[in-house]
C-alpha cells in the first residue's frame, strides 16, 4: 500500500484526505442507509425489550417478549414453516435451474432464449399478479387444479388447496419455486457457456464420460455461480410474504405463518408492536448468521 | 468406434427427452400469464364455469370497464413545497393513477439508487477511509434483512417524517437498501489503479477521477443495478402495503390487492387489473430483454 | 477542487431535502398546519352546531356561512350498504357541501378484509382519517378503548338521548358512559337459502316461510335433503379471515342456544356446552364444510353465483347489492335454533371522530356527522344508502319498497350487542383461528377453550 512507504505526516495527510473524500463519496447512501434501514433497526432492538402498543406509553419489561417468543407456539410453527420455506425452495430451486440450464445452454440461440424468457416471466409479472391468478387456479370450487385433478381421476373429490393444512404450504412453496428460478436460470446458462471449453475438450480426450466431464469440470467452474445463486434464493424465499398475506393469510390453522406473516400479524391485528419487535431481532440474527456464513463461503472460494 | 456411437445416441435421446419436459415445464411457467390475461375478457358466466374455457367462447371488455369505472383520482399532482399550492390534473380512473405512481416510484428509486450506490462503492472499494470495513461490514450484514423485520419503527419514522402515505415512504427505504452499494464496490474494484494515478497527476480532483475514469467503467454495473432495482421496487409490495393508504396514492400492485380484497370472487375484474399491473413490466422486459440477461449476470459474476 | 467536492456534496443533500419537500402530502394535512390560528377562531362560534335543531334546512344553511368553519377532512368507510359505493356517497357529501360549502371532505372507501390493518397502519403514521363510518366493536371496544376517539357527548344531546332507541344507545358508549359513536342505521343479520335449490331439493317443508325460522332439528333436515339432492356444497363455516364472523358467530349460538359473553359482556362464554355441541354438529354435517380459504363477502358471492345453496353472511343489503348478480329467488331466513325463536346478532353502524388533535377538523367532522345523522331530510337519505333501518323513529322510511318490507321482521329477533366486550379485536381474529383448527381436525372442545383463553385474556388486559 503506497501510504506506508511515505513518511508518517504524508501518510496522515494522505489517509485525512481519503477519508474525507470516502465519506464525500458515501455521503447519499449513507443517509438513505443510516436513515431507513440502521436507524429503524436500533428503533427496532431498543422496542422489543418494551410492551409497546398502540397510543399508549411503552412500558419497559425487560427481556420478557423473548421469553414469551420461546414459548409462542404460533412463533414456533411460523419458524418451523420459514425454515420449511427455505429448506426445500432453495435447493430445488438450485437443482431444478442447473438441470434446466444445462440442458438448454446450448440449443440454439433463439430457442435458448425463449426459453430464458419464459421461465422468467414468473419473476417480473409481480407477485401480486401472480399470487391472485394461482388464488384463482387453486381455488376449491371453480379453480383449474380441481377441474384437472377431478376429471383425469387424480384426486377424487375437490381439494380446498389453500385451505387445507395439509396443501397450504406446498401450495405456496410451488408458488414461490414458480417466481424464484427466473434468475438462477438466466445465471447458469451463461456460466455454463463461459465454461472454458478446452478444458472440456481435454478430459473428453481423456475418456471421461458427459457426466464426470460435468461433475468434474463445469460443476468446479460454476461454483461460484451457484453459491450467488443460494444467497439470493434464500433471501427471496425468507422475504416471501405477499404470496402468503394474499392467498392464506398464514392460515388455515397457521400452517403457513411465516415469520415475516406473524410479525405484521402481530403489530396489526393484535397491536404487540414491542412483540413484533422481538421477532424482527431474532430473525434479522438468524439472517445475519446466515448470509455471514454464505459470504464467507463465498469468500474463501 | 462403436461404443461411441451408442454414448452419443443415449445422450441425443437424454437431451431430447430433456427439451420436451422442460418445453412443458415452460408452458406450465407461462401459462398463469396466460389465464391472467384470458381471464380479463370472460364473461363472469364462463370464469364462474365449473369446466373451465381454455379459450373464450365470447370476449368481453366488461372486466376493463368495470376496472375503470370503479373510482376516480387526478391523474398527476403536485404540491409545491412550502406553500399551500397544489397543481392537480384531470380526473381519471383511479387504475391509471395507480399505474403511473407505480411508474414514478420505479424510475425514483432507480435513479436514486444508481447514483448513491454507484458513488459509495466507489469509495468502499478505492478509498482507504477510517472506518471502512466497519461501514462494509454493516452493508454486508443488512443486505439480506427482510424489510418485514423493520416494519414498525419504520412506519413510526415515516409519520414523524410526515412522508407517510407518500410514495417517498416506499422509495426511500429501497434505495436505503445497501444491496446496490455492495454491487457497485464489486464492479468499481475492478477499475486499475494505475488510471486513476494518471488522472490524478494530470490535475484532476477527486469528483473528475469518479465522474470520468470510473464511472465510464462501471457503467455496465450501474445498468445492472438500474434494472433490479426497477423490477424489485415495482413489485415491492410489501412496504407499499404499510406505508400508502389514500386512493389517489395507491401503486398498482396495491390497487390489485385491494381489489381482490374488495371482490375476492370476481375473477374477471381482478384478473384485468392483474393484467393492468403485468403488461407493462412484461412489455419493458421484453423490449430490454438482452440487458436483462446481461445485467442480471454481471451482477451475479462480480457478486 | 473542495469547492467542487463541496458542491456535489451540497447538491446531494439538497436533492435528498428537496424530495422530501415535495412529497404528495394530504393536502388537508398542510392546510391546517400552515394556519392555525384561524382554525381556533373558528372554534368558538361553532360550539354551538346550529343544525342542530334543523327546523327546515333553510335555517342551516345560512349559519354556518357567518360560522366559516373551512376545513378538510377525511371520511372513511367501510362498505355498509351503497355507502362503499363512490357515486352514492359523492351524492350525500355534494347535499352536505350544499350547506356547508367550506368543509371539503374526502373519502376513501375500506373493505373488510384489509380494512382495519390500512387504520391500525394509519394511525401510526399519524394520518388516521377525521370521521370513520363503522360499529361500536371498533369505535368503542377497540379505537374507544385505546383513547383514540373523541368523545361525541356533544353530539348526544337530551333530545338525542330521547329519541335514539335504548339497545342503540348503549352500544354506542363504553363501560364509563363516554360516547364514541353516533349511530346512523342498524340491522339484524340473517341468513339466506336459494330457495329453488331448496324446492327442488324439498326442503322447504322444514322451514317458516311466513316468519323465516326454523328449528336446529329442521335445519339438519333441510341441509341433509339439500346435500342429498345432489348440491354437494350447501354452505360453509368460513373462516379465512374476520370478514363477516358475525355469520358464523350467530350460527354457532343460536343452534343450541349458547352465548358468545356472558349477560354483563366482561367475560367470553363461547366454550359453553351448547357452543360445543353446535360445532361438533356443524362439523357433522354433510354439506357444510369449514372453509378456511374463503371470507364472509367470499361466501356471499358464491351464494349469489349458485355455488351455496345457504348464506351465513347475510343481511337485506346483501340482497339489495347483489340484485343483478342473483338469477334465483333468494329467501332470508333467521339462524336455526332449538325452539325456533332466534336471537339475531345485530349490526349498529354510526360515526365516530379520531382525534387528530386539530379542533378545527374535530369540529368540522362533528358538523359532518350532525348532518348527515340528524338533519331531517337528510337523515332519511343517509339511512336509505345504507339499506338498513334507523336507529330512531323516521316513520316508514321504506314505504312500498317490499324487500325491506320481507326483512323487517327479522328486526324483532334481535339479540344481545355483546360486540362491545373488552379485548373484542383479539377476540375476533381468535375466533377464525378456532374455526380454523376445527376445520382441519382438532377437537371441538380443546380449540373452543383456547379460544377462550385468549379472548378472556385479552379482554382482561383492557
Amino acid at each position: 500500500m503506497a501510504k506506508n512507504n511515505g513518511s508518517n505526516s504524508m501518510s496522515k495527510a494522505l489517509v485525512r484526505r481519503e477519508t474525507m473524500a470516502g465519506y464525500a463519496f458515501m455521503l447519499p447512501s449513507l443517509i438513505f442507509f443510516l436513515g431507513f434501514v440502521i436507524y429503524p433497526m436500533v428503533q427496532c432492538v431498543f422496542t422489543s425489550f418494551f410492551d409497546a402498543t398502540m397510543n399508549r406509553e411503552d412500558i419497559f419489561i425487560g427481556f420478557a417478549n423473548y421469553v414469551e417468543l420461546f414459548q409462542d407456539k404460533v412463533f414456533l410453527g411460523a419458524l418451523k414453516n420459514t425454515v420449511i420455506i427455505v429448506v426445500i425452495s432453495v435447493p430445488v430451486t438450485c437443482i431444478f435451474s442447473l438441470w434446466v440450464s444445462s440442458v438448454i445452454y446450448d440449443l440454439a440461440g433463439p430457442a435458448c432464449s425463449a426459453f430464458r424468457c419464459i421461465f422468467y416471466l414468473p419473476v417480473v409479472t409481480g407477485s401480486v399478479a401472480v399470487a391472485v391468478v394461482w388464488k384463482w387456479m387453486f381455488n376449491n370450487y371453480y379453480g383449474i387444479f380441481n377441474y384437472i385433478g377431478t376429471s383425469t381421476g387424480i384426486i377424487e373429490k375437490n381439494i380446498n388447496w389453500l385451505g387445507d393444512e395439509k396443501f397450504a404450504l406446498g401450495c405456496i412453496i410451488l408458488i414461490l419455486l414458480t417466481t424464484s428460478v427466473g434468475q438462477p436460470i438466466v445465471l447458469y446458462v451463461s456460466a455454463l457457456n463461459n465454461v472454458d471449453q478446452s478444458l472440456v475438450e481435454a478430459a473428453e480426450v481423456d475418456g471421461a464420460t458427459k457426466f464426470q466431464c460435468f461433475w468434474k469440470i463445469k460443476w468446479a467452474q460454476i461454483m461460484p455461480t451457484t453459491l450467488y445463486i443460494l444467497v439470493i434464493t434464500t433471501i427471496n424465499s425468507f422475504q416471501c410474504f405477499a404470496l402468503i398475506q394474499l392467498l392464506t393469510s398464514g392460515g388455515p390453522n397457521h400452517s403457513t405463518d411465516t415469520i415475516m406473516y406473524y410479525i405484521y400479524y402481530n403489530a396489526f391485528k393484535l397491536y404487540r408492536y414491542g412483540y413484533g419487535n422481538a421477532m424482527g431481532v431474532v430473525l434479522a440474527i438468524i439472517i445475519a448468521l446466515l448470509s455471514a456464513v454464505q459470504f464467507k463461503m463465498t469468500e474463501s472460494k | 468406434m462403436h461404443m461411441k456411437q451408442k454414448q452419443f445416441n443415449r445422450s441425443t435421446c437424454y437431451k431430447i427427452i430433456s427439451v420436451i419436459i422442460i418445453a412443458i415445464l415452460a408452458f406450465t411457467f407461462a401459462f398463469p400469464l396466460y389465464w391472467i390475461i384470458i381471464g380479463s375478457f370472460k364473461t363472469s358466466a364462463a370464469i364462474n364455469a365449473t369446466t373451465p374455457q381454455w379459450w373464450p367462447q365470447e370476449w368481453v371488455l366488461d372486466n376493463y370497464r368495470k376496472l375503470f369505472s370503479r373510482q376516480v383520482a387526478a391523474l398527476w399532482e403536485i404540491n409545491i413545497p412550502f406553500t399551500n399550492i397544489s397543481l392537480s390534473g384531470p380526473d381519471v380512473p383511479a387504475a391509471i393513477r395507480w399505474l403511473l405512481n407505480t411508474v414514478f416510484m420505479a424510475v425514483a428509486a432507480m435513479l436514486l439508487t444508481c447514483i448513491t450506490s454507484a458513488m459509495a462503492g466507489y469509495a468502499l472499494a478505492k478509498k482507504r477511509f477510517v472506518g471502512r470495513t466497519v461501514v462494509f461490514s454493516l452493508i454486508v450484514c443488512a443486505m439480506a434483512l427482510p424489510k418485514q423485520v423493520i416494519l414498525v419503527p419504520l412506519l413510526r419514522e415515516m409519520a414523524s417524517l410526515e412522508l407517510y402515505n407518500t410514495i417517498w415512504a416506499v422509495i426511500f427505504p429501497i434505495v436505503g437498501w445497501p444491496f446496490g452499494v455492495f454491487l457497485m464496490k464489486q464492479f468499481s474494484e475492478g477499475i486499475p489503479g494505475e488510471m486513476m494515478e494518471a488522472a490524478k497527476i494530470d490535475g484532476a480532483n477527486e469528483w473528475k477521477t469518479f465522474y470520468t475514469i470510473a464511472l465510464p467503467l462501471i457503467k455496465p454495473g450501474i445498468g445492472a443495478l438500474a434494472i433490479f432495482t426497477f423490477i424489485n421496487s415495482w413489485n415491492d409490495y410489501f412496504m407499499q402495503l404499510i406505508m400508502l393508504t389514500s386512493t389517489k396514492n395507491l401503486t398498482i400492485s396495491l390497487g390489485i390487492a385491494k381489489l381482490q380484497a374488495e371482490n375476492a370472487t370476481d375473477f374477471g375484474l381482478i384478473m384485468a387489473g392483474a393484467s393492468l399491473a403485468a403488461i407493462p413490466i412484461i412489455v419493458i422486459f421484453l423490449i430490454f430483454q438482452k440487458y436483462f440477461t446481461k445485467g442480471i449476470t454481471m451482477g451475479a459474476v462480480k457478486g | 477542487m473542495k469547492k467542487r467536492k463541496f458542491m456535489a456534496l451540497t447538491l446531494s443533500c439538497v436533492m435528498v431535502c428537496t424530495l422530501a419537500a415535495c412529497g404528495g402530502k394530504d393536502a388537508g394535512a398542510d392546510q391546517t398546519a400552515a394556519n392555525p390560528a384561524p382554525a381556533e377562531k373558528t372554534e368558538t362560534p361553532a360550539e354551538t352546531p346550529d343544525a342542530e335543531k334543523p327546523a327546515d334546512t333553510q335555517a342551516s344553511a345560512e349559519a354556518p356561512s357567518d360560522a366559516a368553519q373551512a376545513a378538510d377532512i377525511t371520511l372513511w368507510t367501510y362498505p355498509i350498504g351503497s355507502w362503499g359505493d363512490s357515486a352514492t356517497v359523492d351524492g350525500l357529501i355534494a347535499n352536505f357541501n350544499a350547506v356547508y360549502p367550506d368543509i371539503k371532505v374526502t373519502v376513501e372507501y375500506l373493505d373488510y378484509t384489509n380494512g382495519d390493518d390500512q387504520i391500525n397502519t394509519a394511525i401510526e403514521g399519524n394520518q388516521a382519517p377525521d370521521i370513520v363510518l363503522e360499529g361500536p366493536e371498533r369505535l368503542v371496544a377497540n379505537w374507544g378503548a385505546k383513547g383514540l376517539m373523541v368523545d361525541l357527548s356533544d353530539l348526544w344531546t337530551d333530545e338525542a338521548k330521547s329519541l335514539i332507541y335504548d339497545s342503540v344507545q348503549s352500544a354506542c358508549r363504553n363501560n364509563d358512559g363516554v360516547f364514541y359513536e353516533y349511530p346512523l342505521c342498524m340491522t339484524a343479520h340473517t341468513m339466506a337459502i336459494n330457495r329453488d335449490i331448496f324446492e327442488a331439493a324439498g326442503a322447504l317443508e322444514y322451514l317458516n316461510e311466513e316468519t323465516g325460522t326454523w328449528t336446529t332439528e329442521n335445519f339438519q333436515k333441510a341441509v341433509q335433503a339439500v346435500y342429498d339432492y345432489g348440491q354437494s356444497n350447501v354452505g360453509a363455516v368460513y373462516c379465512s379471515g374476520q370478514g363477516g364472523d358475525q355469520g358464523t358467530r350467530a350460527l354457532v349460538n343460536n343452534l343450541y342456544g349458547g352465548t358468545f359473553t356472558n349477560a354483563e359482556h366482561t367475560e367470553y362464554t363461547a366454550n359453553s356446552d351448547e357452543n360445543i355441541k353446535a360445532l361438533e354438529l356443524l362439523k357433522s354435517m354433510d354439506g357444510i364444510n369449514f372453509d378456511a380459504s374463503i371470507a364472509g363477502g367470499d361466501e356471499i358471492n358464491m351464494f349469489c353465483n349458485g355455488t351455496f345453496a345457504m348464506a351465513f353472511c347475510w343481511n337485506v343489503s346483501q340482497e339489495k347489492n347483489n340484485l343483478e348478480n342473483i338469477n334465483f329467488e333468494v329467501l332470508p331466513m333467521a339462524f336455526p335454533s332449538e325452539d325456533g325463536v332466534p336471537k339475531l346478532c345485530g349490526g349498529i353502524w354510526g360515526f365516530g371522530i379520531f382525534d387528530n388533535g386539530d379542533p378545527a377538523k374535530i369540529q368540522a367532522a362533528k358538523t359532518f356527522i350532525d348532518f348527515m345523522a340528524n338533519d331531517e331530510k337528510q337523515v332519511v337519505e343517509s339511512v336509505k344508502a345504507s339499506n338498513y333501518w334507523p336507529v330512531k323513529d323516521l316513520g316508514n322510511i321504506y314505504e312500498g319498497d317490499e324487500l325491506m318490507t320481507e326483512y323487517a321482521k327479522f328486526v324483532e329477533y334481535m339479540g344481545d350487542y355483546y360486540q362491545v366486550v373488552g379485548g373484542w379485536a383479539e377476540a375476533r381474529t381468535a375466533w377464525w383461528n378456532m374455526l380454523q383448527q376445527i376445520g382441519s381436525g382438532s377437537e371441538v372442545k380443546t380449540a373452543v377453550e383456547e379460544f377462550v383463553t385468549t379472548a378472556n385474556t385479552a379482554a382482561a388486559a383492557q
